[in-house]
């Protein structure tokens, strides 16, 4: 199959597709404002005071967010947007509607949510224009490879000087700002430096390797990387007891990896790599092995005879059934804690949406990693094409890691759910994240003065600033 | 670059697949079992959203809701004179499960039985709330003050039956407790619940005596004995020698002798005076000569030895042991391994004014929807016929003279024919505690035979003699009656 055949690619010019956006971003602001008012409703029988603010709020962000694609990246994907802006609207309506349960909003938790979830939501719209108006074209990111990989390990390190809150070291502390949770951002750092990286190593990984046992073995010095970035994901897990953005991290390496060198035998490698790091570390660490064991027995009584959080998201989900309980009408409160709003978002759009708005939100999650990974088959330059693959892997990686661990498929590891759940630098890095992958899949989209003849040949082409 | 593009993109497929299948297992097929499961709060949340339906007495409730301010739970139950009902209604609490009729009727109380699915069904279409049907219980309001007054702070527990239907007319139980002291789920309930238990009260105001508690039936059960003499023929005259010696040694032992209580005209005297004065002596030879196994067929046609008398309350299982001669000639007179629940005596005294036909006991006279349509009504069953009518007639003529001359006479009712027996039960290794006093009666007037009834008393220290029967649990039994005549009039 050539790249021509898909839709997002064409020598001639593609529609850039802009109504069509337009029109999909009117749904993604009006369905939740709908929610929105239902959970008014629902909890107290009327229209919510704030659903005008919402709508305007929410109208704006999407339209501004809107003028600023048509003017600087008309050839951008149309689906990207209105989805972020559904996925981010159902997420306020969610963590809005956990805040009138006053049995989880108190003061100790934090209170209402729901505002600076529009201010970090706000912020999060901004960088996503921010990277829109100055980041011109997405290889220039590409010169700064080597400054990536030193900011994203000092983000990813900068934790452990941090006290641990909620039982993960994964938070940094800013006196006046809150929390911020660096792991967010360096996902999208790390694919810069690894897209970078393997643009330049990518023959040298693919070629001189060594036949051993059927597999093409890479010479030490290139294997090198791959073993550091196993044992720092592993010692993050370690120290900052994050399982999640360690799996998150390598996988993302490995995904690349195979991208770049188009060898299997490196997903074979990872996969052994990561199985036995998995299993050395679930010996050693106590806070996996409760991982582990609630996930196979996930309604086992917890040892003070109480409920565990994990029996409680899979009694939520259970009580929702196939139409849910409706939304306002569901008692995910009781998984208790901050939890519900962060990262058992999902139990709450289980219970109150049903099976039916749960598959949904998975689905607008499975067509954004679509749309990302198409960017990546649409870009022209092998860095556009490792950065777009890296960052949809990483969001797929994340919603997986965080959709199964919350459903019981595969042990709990503690991340956000990208857009829907509560937490600032989850948002803003996932906007930021979106913006790049608008920016590639413009470049990618806008008709070329002259096609080349074939991505190998782009190879050779000189990079302009 | 797009061959591994393109599997990659297979792979984040299959991984959001994975996930599609996972929350369809989750919430379709697990979906039932986890939204049921007993551990999941909303199964309560929801079951106190709403008033719970009334268990009815005499057309009035019992019980009641009300609303709480406190917590998930919207509503709480409360009970009408609890302590007096606490042996009949069972309790409902948030924290502590339910019990008795509470339990056995949750799914009407709480309008989720499937004998409501029509009336649910309409208030799907109607929009109205889903509510409780009510539990109409057979109990007599009056007789059941009777008999809790009536024991008032002695331990002790009384059952009357109306023998014509088996219907229970009173079941009371004391020391008692009131459940409405831990209907809901705060900390106080909690130290009321625990204060309750028996390890932290001595007297277990939490059992249920008439129903849950065996007791040796003592004297009561000479009733039994007199009637299996004449279903099998031992005699045949009631006012005919019984051939007795005095003194009479038991069986199959060297010398030890059944003693009765004070010197009184036992030997060779007749079934109507051995009840009269209660005779050991009488029915213990009685009771060894039927030998164990006829004594063991007539008790269990009267109830004994069944674990499953359920009035739907389960009684505990009263016994009639198999065992060796003197043994059997103690169980003969109530003592030895014999041994009853005030139910079950009662059940005896109701089946020997019935003219032999036990009727099958129970409480719960109907089911209503929350619309008062009747689900479910009780129609009387026969459970065995213990006496020929003949013979029932013998029995009644007896236990009516121990009531006109004998041990029973302060049950006597005027212009009432009364029937009763005493009994006073040894209790404890050579009879070193307190003893049981018993009494068991039934009523005839006019109208017919409306109330048997059966009351024992713990612990009553100064009397141990036979007549502590009549002295102390008599009169209960005498208001009992009295109370469901007046009710009957």
């Amino acid at each position: 199959m050539s790249s021509t055949n898909t839709t997002t690619v064409g020598t001639i010019g593609a529609p850039s597709r802009r109504n069509t956006e337009l029109a999909m971003l009117l749904f993604a602001v009006l369905i939740p404002v709908f929610a929105y008012v239902n959970v008014g409703l629902a909890k107290d029988g009327s229209v919510p005071a704030g659903v005008l603010g919402y709508a305007l709020g929410l109208g704006l962000l999407a339209g501004v967010a809107h003028l600023v694609v048509r003017k600087w990246a008309p050839y951008a994907d149309p689906l990207m947007l209105p989805i972020a802006t559904l996925l981010n609207g159902m997420g306020l309506v969610f963590i809005w509607r956990l805040d009138q349960e006053p049995a989880i909003t108190t003061k100790q938790l934090g209170g209402a949510m729901a505002p600076g979830q529009l201010m970090w939501s706000t912020l999060g719209v901004g960088l996503f224009l921010a990277v829109l108006v100055f980041l011109k074209d997405h290889r220039v990111l590409q010169r700064y490879t080597y400054i990536s990989m030193v900011v994203a390990l000092a983000l990813l390190i900068a934790p452990v000087f941090f006290p641990a809150r909620f039982g993960a070291r994964i938070w940094i502390t800013i006196p006046g700002v809150g929390g911020l949770q660096p792991g967010e951002f360096a996902k999208i750092i790390i694919a810069i430096f690894f897209a970078g990286y393997l643009m330049v190593k990518r023959d040298a990984l693919a070629l001189a390797s060594r036949r051993f046992m059927g597999m093409y073995l890479p010479r030490g010095r290139d294997l090198g990387p791959i073993l550091v970035i196993w044992a720092l994901s592993l010692m993050i897990l370690v120290f900052e007891t994050d399982l999640g953005t360690s799996l998150l991290f390598f996988g993302l390496f490995v995904v690349m990896l195979y991208v770049a060198t188009e060898r299997t035998s490196w997903i074979v490698f990872g996969l052994l790599l990561s199985g036995g790091g998995a299993v050395a570390v679930a010996t050693f660490e106590s806070h996996v092995q409760v991982r582990v064991h609630n996930w196979l027995e996930p309604l086992a009584l917890a040892s003070n005879g109480g409920v565990t959080e994990t029996a409680q998201s899979m009694y939520a989900f259970g009580s929702g059934g196939i139409m849910g309980s409706g939304l306002g009408q569901g008692y995910s409160r009781l998984i208790g804690g901050i939890a519900p709003k962060s990262d058992y978002i999902l139990a709450t759009v289980g219970e109150e949406t049903g099976l039916a708005g749960l598959m949904g939100i998975l689905l607008l999650y499975g067509l954004l990693i679509e749309r990302g990974i198409r960017t990546a088959l649409a870009a022209r330059d092998p860095f556009g094409k490792l950065l777009a693959i890296g960052l949809s892997g990483a969001f797929a990686l994340q919603v997986f890691v965080v959709a199964g661990g919350v459903t019981g498929l595969i042990p709990l590891t503690g991340m956000t759910m990208p857009f829907l759940a509560q937490g600032g630098s989850s948002v803003i890095a996932n906007w930021a994240l979106v913006a790049i992958l608008l920016r590639i899949s413009d470049t990618a989209r806008r008709p070329a003065p002259a096609p080349a003849p074939s991505t190998d040949a782009e190879m050779t082409q000189v990079v302009r600033p | 670059m797009n061959k591994p593009l393109r599997r990659v993109a297979i792979f984040c497929g299959l991984l959001v697949l994975a996930l599609l299948i996972r929350v369809n297992w989750v919430q379709f097929v697990q979906g039932d079992q986890l939204k049921n499961d007993p551990h999941n709060r909303r199964v309560a949340i929801e079951r106190y959203s709403k008033p719970r339906g009334n268990i009815i007495v005499d057309g009035k409730a019992v019980t009641g809701s009300t609303i709480t301010d406190s917590g998930d739970f919207k509503y709480k139950r409360t009970y009408k004179n609890g302590k007096m009902w606490a042996p009949v209604t069972g309790y409902a609490s948030q924290a502590f499960d339910s019990n008795q009729l509470e339990k056995l009727n949750d799914g009407i109380l709480s309008g989720t039985d499937d004998k409501l699915f029509f009336s649910r069904t309409v208030d799907m279409f109607t929009g109205g709330k889903q509510a409780g049907g009510n539990v109409v219980t057979t109990l007599d309001a009056k007789a059941q003050k009777a008999a809790f007054e009536g024991l008032g702070d002695k331990k002790g527990a009384v059952a009357a039956i109306n023998p014509e239907t088996g219907a229970i007319l009173a079941l009371a139980s004391t020391p008692s407790y009131d459940p409405s002291t831990f209907a809901g789920n705060s900390n106080k309930d909690a130290e009321a619940f625990n204060a309750l238990q028996k390890k932290n009260d001595p007297d277990d105001p939490m059992l249920n005596r008439a129903l849950r508690q065996t007791y040796p039936p003592g004297s009561t059960f000479k009733v039994v004995t007199a009637s299996a003499a004449l279903e099998n023929g031992l005699y045949t005259d009631v006012d005919a020698d019984t051939r007795s010696p005095l003194p009479y040694t038991l069986p199959d032992t060297s010398g030890i002798e059944l003693k009765n209580e004070g010197s009184i005209p036992c030997e060779n005297a007749s079934l109507r005076t051995a009840l009269q004065y209660s005779c050991n002596t009488v029915f213990g030879k009685i009771s060894a000569d039927l030998g164990n196994k006829k004594m063991k067929a007539e008790a269990e046609k009267f109830g004994f030895n069944n674990s499953k008398i359920d009035t739907p309350v389960r009684a505990a299982e009263s016994i009639f042991p198999t065992d060796n001669r003197p043994q059997n000639a103690m169980a003969g007179i109530g003592q030895a391994s014999n041994r009853a629940t005030p139910l079950q005596m009662a059940m005896i005294a109701s089946a020997v004014a019935n003219n032999g036909k036990l009727m099958k006991p129970y409480m719960v006279e109907q089911l209503e929807a929350p619309n008062l349509n009747v689900v479910q009504q009780h129609t009387p069953q026969v459970m065995s016929q213990p006496l020929t009518p003949e013979n029932a007639q013998k029995i009644q003529s007896i236990m009516q003279t121990v009531v006109q001359k004998g041990t029973g006479t302060m049950a006597q009712i005027p212009g009432v024919t009364v029937g009763g027996k005493t009994g006073t039960a040894q209790h404890g290794e050579n009879n070193k505690d307190n003893p049981y006093a018993w009494f068991i009666s039934y009523a005839k007037t006019s109208k017919g035979t409306p109330v048997a009834v059966a009351v024992v008393i713990e612990g009553s220290d100064t009397l141990r003699n036979d007549i502590a029967g009549g002295k102390l649990a008599a009169p209960i039994a005498k208001s009992v009656m009295e109370a469901v005549i007046e009710s009957n009039k």
